[in-house]
């Protein structure tokens, strides 16, 4: 008796192509914009959205921390909303448009309002959490209507900064806001 | 920590979800916005064999009110979603005061109310508003769809009348009612589990003065929602004044038996849902139309 090579099992075809990561399990193909980007990628099942930006496509600027959704280091952008990317499987990401800190001014691009506010008002101390207060704030700067200050409170306490007040940040967020809802209906918000 | 591996499917209707989740040689989890389930993978406290993606099944999104006036709420519908509609915060306010309450915004774009009203958690927010909405519960599994009352939806901590191999579908909140709101809540820091919290809703009587009709139901106080109809019963037929308030408040110290743990002890807990429930019955006075 001979194994049949000729008809190889379909399924370790496909884990063979992909990345050699722990154990076999459900892999899937999943397609993605990353920032502007189209990304086609071999994903294990269990690949959490966190490790998938930052080991499989080097973006490393989402940052882990508690990796169980309370810091918000790793806050993107899914689908215009920000989101937590430890909390989010990479699978289920097919068909979404993602947008990490890598995206907001890539290259030798200038940087966005709420960056240069994050920088202007030091809305930082050691930085690490930093990429997910400009993801979030990035969003608050999205939104048709400028955020009232509870609406701000609120997004800010979605994150962790464990070295200092968040004086400076909610200041740069102001900032931001100020720039991008000149003459607005609401009022600094601080 | 990362998840032990597992096989994921994002099937296109409710039959293959099903079919799914009656697979027996492997555990098979639902799976929607994730948020309580994701960190439960990471930390291993759940191994499932599969997980079951039901936010691609057409229809499940669905938020909309029915011809009776009952709001329907899909299972893959969002909180943020379902606490920014107006329709939803014009007519149950309290639902979208609740939700405003979960984690923060970046939990609420992702988690789903179903998500939420399945897991379970006693402390969360939604189990407690869903009793003192007198939502159902619409239910699939093998043997057809069957509808559950609040009242026996929630079975402990962490259970539900919804058996491993059936999914809930919806949630059905009855038609909007002018009732007074309110739903108050102590935690340690915002966005966090309530340590314990209270939603109140109260009824003119015809005679516009009194009580015609209370609810009132705390989370955070016990294995699942906990209702007490003594607290309802000294607040009906009253003018909501100090008097009833504070028999009220009574009702609720000698009717809740919370456990101690690491946040508060039982006395605390009794003595802090007590001065809540005072607050949210003067709030939700103040609401009534």
């Amino acid at each position: 008796m001979t194994t049949d090579l000729a008809t190889p099992d379909p399924a370790a075809a496909t884990r063979a192509a992909a990345p050699p990561l722990a154990e076999p399990s459900g892999w899937h193909e999943i397609r993605l914009t990353v920032d502007g980007a189209s990304v086609t990628a071999q994903v294990e099942s269990r690949l959490l959205l966190s490790d998938f930006l930052r080991d499989r496509l080097g973006l490393t600027g989402t940052h882990v921390g508690c990796e169980h959704g309370v810091c918000g280091a790793c806050t993107v952008l899914l689908d215009g909303e920000p989101a937590r990317s430890c909390l989010t499987l990479a699978v289920q990401c097919e068909g979404a448009e993602l947008r990490t800190v890598e995206g907001l001014a890539p290259g030798d691009a200038p940087l966005t309002p709420v960056q240069r506010a994050f920088h202007e008002c030091h809305g930082m101390q050691c930085g690490f959490c930093t990429p997910g207060f400009v993801m979030t704030a990035t969003a608050l700067t999205e939104q048709p209507q400028r955020p009232d200050a509870a609406d701000v409170a609120d997004a800010l306490s979605g994150h962790l900064c464990r070295c200092t007040g968040y004086r400076n940040i909610r200041r740069a967020v102001c900032q931001a806001l100020d720039e991008r809802f000149a003459g607005g209906p609401a009022g600094r918000g601080e | 920590m990362k998840p032990t591996p597992f096989d994921y499917s994002a099937p296109g209707s409710v039959g293959e979800v099903l079919a799914l989740l009656a697979d027996e040689e492997r555990e098979a989890k639902v799976l929607a916005g994730g948020q309580s389930l994701i960190p439960m993978l990471s930390m291993r406290l759940a191994r499932p064999g599969l997980l079951v993606d039901i936010t691609r099944v057409p229809g499940l999104d669905r938020l909309y009110t029915d011809v009776s006036g009952a709001l329907h709420i899909g299972a893959a519908v969002r909180q943020s979603r379902a606490a920014d509609d107006p329709v939803v915060r014009e007519g149950w306010p309290l639902l979208a005061a609740a939700i405003r309450r979960i984690g923060h915004p970046q939990i609420r774009h992702r988690g789903t109310v179903c998500g939420s009203l399945a897991h379970h958690d006693p402390a969360a927010e939604l189990p407690t508003a869903a009793l003192a909405l007198d939502a159902r519960f619409v239910i699939a599994g093998p043997g057809g769809t069957r509808t559950v009352g609040a009242a026996d939806f929630f079975v402990a901590t962490f259970q539900t009348a919804v058996a491993p191999d059936e999914l809930l579908t919806e949630v059905v909140l009855p038609p909007r009612a002018r009732d007074g709101w309110a739903f108050e809540e102590l935690a340690r820091r915002h966005g966090d589990f309530a340590t314990v919290g209270v939603a109140v809703t109260l009824r003119r009587a015809p005679d516009r003065r009194t009580v015609g009709a209370a609810r009132a139901v705390f989370c955070g106080a016990g294995p699942v929602p906990v209702r007490l109809p003594a607290v309802e019963e000294a607040l009906t037929g009253t003018d909501a004044g100090t008097a009833a308030l504070d028999a009220a408040a009574s009702a609720a110290l000698a009717g809740l038996a919370p456990a101690d743990d690491v946040h508060a002890t039982a006395a605390y807990r009794r003595e802090a849902a007590a001065h809540l429930l005072v607050r949210a019955c003067t709030l939700a006075w103040e609401r009534c139309s």
